[in-house]
């Protein structure tokens, strides 16, 4: 079956059997571990709903993506994972988000602890301004975690496959990296923590396309150890690296704008033979 | 292919806006020639009268009725005094304040917004004021007396505003981004604001405090007003009477012998050193902090 340049594109560049193979390699259904049931969750800004009923599983040692246009809420939905809604003024987040059969935004939930077992990557890298060897010690330190400082730093730089680029240059400001590099400090960084999960909120947006190769290879590496959740809003992104897709959209109603789910999948399905309309319009480009 | 181009002409447009900007940029000239030479003429004239007088006599004895013999040692330690009493007072309480605002302070409270609004109030209530103030309730209310850690007081709740404000800038200053990277790694409000926010925040801090100091040390109505004394012969305490050296300018200079406002010259000069030594402090601080960036 000779496929079309379209196709290759809104696929990721992949072949339709590589993500189908992909697919079958995915544990079946009943087979999946169930990291974070969503259920029923609402964001509101003021008052304002910003997303509505979202209901989903993310499933651990997955790859989950959120892509959707702007204003979709994907940013909002995944911050939700880590409590940074939070740290807004006026944010209200309603429904249940269960992590290993606890709510996170349950009365005796401490959201540090939360944030130490769930970390975050921002969407344009944010190392602190102190040497790279401070970055990825920051958060051990505060967290007072035991063991050899020396070794966490080396641990989380290479398994952000930093380390050779920087073990010259531990005490240099880590403002001194480019782009691409500041932006595996920050998972390293988050690493170091020796967390379960990884959001990614659109990682790779602000870094050119060497650069997000790179961290994309990387996702694939950390699979093995961690659950990564990305936000994206490169189609093409989400095909190559996610295992399940989601897929947010907006609904105007009296002008104000609300993000809602509109499908969620494997990515095979959601890229190739999506059951919405709507799915269908986004992945082939007719929308968005 | 020949195309044949009608000539362009670059140098026969309309010459708009042309003498504007000749005037602008000649007042531009004018407002920099104004301070320089206001500045420069104050400098010289100073440094012409008064350098006769620069000697240790000046920094080393205490004022006398012979000009020849008057210095203005206990001034001098005075001021050094207010200014370290002033740091002591300011940095924590300002910096405290700044914080509260900047990281902790619900904004859509109507009490902080009254504080701000307040803070930004007190910054412009003129120095005098403060002193009335200083007199009636540290002097007289809590009985302090007319003594040096009173003046260090009103000094303090003086240039509070202007810190508290300079402090404020250097916070919000600090990008969002480096709090939720710090949040995001489990960090507490309290680890961020200490391990992330000040010490980026730091040059910006100190750059503003010791503008603000300055401004304090060169002060002169709310220390007349609290009574710093006329004639100090004595090192100053915490809690003994004082003068500080704008004052013993000041006093000098309306001495009818003309030798004394010669002497008032040499003392401009010290209270300039002091100053200036303030001032680039610092500039030193924000430069080299900033390069680490």
């Amino acid at each position: 079956m000779p496929e079309t340049h379209t196709e290759l594109v809104r696929i990721g560049g992949m072949k339709q059997e590589d993500l189908a193979e992909r697919e079958r390699r995915l544990p079946p259904k009943e087979k999946r571990e169930v990291l974070f049931d969503v259920s029923e969750l609402r964001v509101s800004y003021h008052d304002l709903p910003a997303l509505k009923n979202v209901s989903l599983h993310v499933y651990g040692n997955f790859i989950t993506a959120f892509i959707g246009p702007s204003g979709c809420g994907k940013s909002t939905f995944i911050r939700c994972f880590n409590r940074m809604n939070d740290l807004i003024p006026g944010a209200k987040v309603e429904g249940t988000i269960l992590y290993h059969d606890q709510d996170l935004y349950g009365n005796d939930v401490d959201p540090v602890e939360v944030r130490r077992r769930i970390g975050m990557v921002f969407q344009k890298p944010n190392p602190f301004p102190k040497t790279i060897y401070d970055n990825v010690a920051f958060g051990p330190r505060v967290l007072d975690m035991n063991g050899n400082m020396d070794d966490i730093v080396e641990r989380a730089l290479t398994q952000a496959a930093l380390w050779d680029e920087v073990k010259g240059r531990l005490k240099k400001s880590a403002l001194s990296l480019s782009g691409g590099q500041q932006q595996r400090l920050c998972i390293a960084r988050c690493l170091a923590v020796e967390p379960e999960v990884l959001l990614m909120d659109e990682p790779a947006s602000a870094l050119d396309p060497i650069a997000t190769t790179r961290i994309e290879d990387l996702m694939h590496e950390l699979k093995r150890d961690y659950t990564i959740v990305i936000v994206t809003h490169n189609m093409q992104q989400a095909a190559r690296v996610a295992d399940m897709t989601a897929f947010f959209s907006v609904e105007v109603s009296n002008g104000h704008r609300t993000g809602i789910l509109v499908e969620y999948d494997t990515t095979p399905t959601i890229f190739t033979h999506p059951n919405d309309k709507r799915t269908e319009d986004y992945v082939t480009g007719r929308f968005g | 292919m020949n195309v044949s181009v009608p000539p362009i002409r670059l140098g026969a447009g309309p010459r708009r806006g042309v003498w504007a900007g000749r005037i602008f940029y000649a007042l531009l000239l004018i407002s920099l020639a104004v301070g320089f030479l206001t500045l420069g003429t104050l400098v010289v004239d100073v440094f012409r009268k008064g350098i006769g007088f620069l000697d240790p006599v000046l920094l080393t004895e205490p004022p006398s009725a012979d000009p020849n013999k008057a210095g203005a040692r206990p001034a001098i330690l005075a001021t050094i005094y207010i200014g370290l009493l002033l740091l002591a007072f300011t940095v924590p309480i300002g910096v405290g304040t700044a914080v509260y605002l900047e990281e902790y302070a619900n904004k859509e409270r109507w009490y902080n917004r009254l504080l701000e609004i307040n803070i930004q109030n007190l910054a412009a209530v003129p120095s005098i004021v403060y002193g009335i103030l200083g007199l009636a309730f540290l002097v007289r209310g809590l009985g302090l007396g007319r003594v040096l850690l009173a003046g260090a007081m009103i000094l303090t709740l003086l240039v509070l505003p202007t810190i508290i404000i300079a402090a404020r800038e250097a916070i919000r200053a600090v990008p969002d981004s480096i709090r939720q990277g710090a949040f995001a790694l489990g960090a507490t409000q309290w680890q961020v604001v200490w391990r992330q926010v000040l010490p980026a925040a730091l040059p910006g801090i100190a750059t503003g405090s010791i503008l603000a100091l300055s401004r304090a040390i060169g002060e002169t109505a709310p220390l007349l007003l609290i009574g710093a004394l006329t004639y100090v012969a004595f090192d100053p305490t915490l809690l003994g009477a004082f003068t500080a050296l704008p004052v013993q300018i000041y006093i000098w200079t309306r001495q009818f012998q003309e030798d004394f406002k010669l002497l008032a010259a040499g003392g401009i000069i010290v209270l300039l050193a002091i100053l200036l030594t303030l001032n680039a402090t610092a500039i030193w601080i924000r430069n080299r902090y900033e390069k680490k960036w």
